[in-house]
């Protein structure tokens, strides 16, 4: 398919990217493409320039620190994350990465593009709520660390705003942690999801439900459904479930992956 | 703007707009048909090529990404005329139908077996999960490459 006619630029560091972002309206951050590609064929995105954040090293790689934290570069793909011997310190990040999409899609898509493009279907986002991951945003003014629950402020819409990008996601240590779907098709888009942490309370944050991952917290697992009732959501209706049948999976799947990140 | 790749070996120099896909820079530009366009969408992986040993969608990267890259697609599989095992293997159990699909399969495949050279029924399902076959023939699709991988 012929896109529409946009510029091509491949900055040699996070400055000139940051630089190019700012001075130019129309540009846009091109993580792995594998969303922004197809709406741009879509036309649902038609952005002037392209900045391209293929090759930045200073986006790549994940660090284990002594207390557990993990430090992961924005452009990390799905698959790195997953081969990673760092990233098995908080082991649902490469089992729920796994579950997206295919192969092809995990080698070019990125957990910074996941976060940012912010689809209220996709599976990052309720992830990095229920864990607390930080992100680190770099603009004109430097850079600074928004927790993932300030992070996602609406549909496509995150706290990284124009001439700014996200540089790196920090997770605290952790084992007890879900995750649970609804999908269209085997590893598909989803209808609804929900991610947990167990650490002292439950945590958990519901994905496909509003625009934002809703987070929810109880005492135990058994409190799990009370306290996504007490949500009071109101989830779209569409072609594949309606807000009634979506609320009632909010409930299953979120004592689903409480109940997963109990048993770790 | 100038873009340089070498597919299967061959360094090729080409003129590209940036808007372009690699998809259409191997077909249109070079004359490369084996890799098909089939749904546009980054769904059905009929376009799929190795780009510096990691499969990828040809329809979901522009060309110019590709700039200074090595891509091997399903024209660079055989050597001298002489089929992979592989495609062999297709061959021998009918693992194609219409035969659309069978390029970006076969990539899949390839790029499986050089990371898993002994995979398991699961594996290699999941390892084709981005290939769709419109003629529903996976069954044997699966099978070659079972046959590949037991040998």
């Amino acid at each position: 398919m012929l896109l529409r006619e946009v510029e091509y630029a491949k900055p040699g560091s996070v400055a000139e990217a940051l630089e190019l972002l700012a001075s130019n309206d129309g540009a846009r951050a091109l993580a792995g493409g594998q969303t922004l590609i197809n709406v741009m064929k879509a036309r649902a995105a038609s952005p002037d320039m392209l900045v391209d954040l293929n090759g930045l090293d200073e986006l790549k790689g994940i660090e284990l620190a002594g207390d557990g934290t993990l430090t992961i570069g924005a452009m990390t793909t799905y698959s790195e994350l997953m081969g990673s011997a760092e990233a098995k310190a908080r082991p649902i990040l490469g089992e729920v990465c796994a579950t997206i999409a295919d192969v092809q899609v995990r080698n070019r898509g990125t957990i910074g593009g996941n976060v940012c493009s912010n689809d209220p279907t996709n599976h990052l986002p309720p992830l990095m709520v229920a864990v607390g991951a930080r992100m680190t945003i770099a603009g004109a003014g430097g850079e600074r660390e928004v927790p993932a629950e300030e992070f996602f402020l609406g549909v496509y819409l995150t706290a990284a705003g124009p001439g700014e990008l996200l540089t790196r996601i920090s997770i605290p240590a952790g084992k007890k942690d879900g995750f649970a779907a609804v999908t269209l098709g085997a590893d598909g888009t989803c209808i609804a999801n929900a991610a947990a942490s167990v650490n002292g309370a439950v945590r958990v944050a519901i994905g496909c439900v509003d625009a934002v991952p809703v987070l929810v917290t109880a005492n135990s697992t058994e409190g799990v459904a009370d306290a996504v009732r007490g949500a009071n959501l109101m989830p779209p209706s569409d072609v594949h479930a309606s807000s009634e049948y979506r609320t009632h999976l909010a409930e299953v799947l979120a004592t689903r992956a409480a109940e997963e990140a109990a048993g770790r | 703007m100038d873009v340089t790749v070498a597919v299967n070996g061959t360094t090729y120099e080409r003129d590209v707009e940036p808007r372009k896909l690699l998809i259409h820079l191997l077909r249109d530009d070079l004359d490369l048909t084996g890799s098909h366009v089939g749904c546009d969408t980054g769904n059905c992986g009929a376009c799929s090529v190795i780009l510096d040993g990691v499969l990828v969608k040809s329809c979901m990267l522009l060309a110019v990404q590709a700039n200074g890259a090595s891509i091997e697609t399903v024209e660079g599989l055989s050597e001298d005329g002489e089929l992979t095992p592989l495609q062999q293997a297709f061959n021998e159990h009918h693992a194609l139908q219409c035969g659309y699909c069978t390029p970006g399969m076969l990539m899949s495949a390839t790029a499986l077996l050089r990371e898993n050279p002994s995979p398991s029924e699961d594996e290699i399902k999941k390892a084709l999960q981005g290939n769709i076959c419109r003629c529903t023939g996976y069954w044997n699709i699966v099978e070659a490459v079972k046959s590949v991988a037991d040998a």
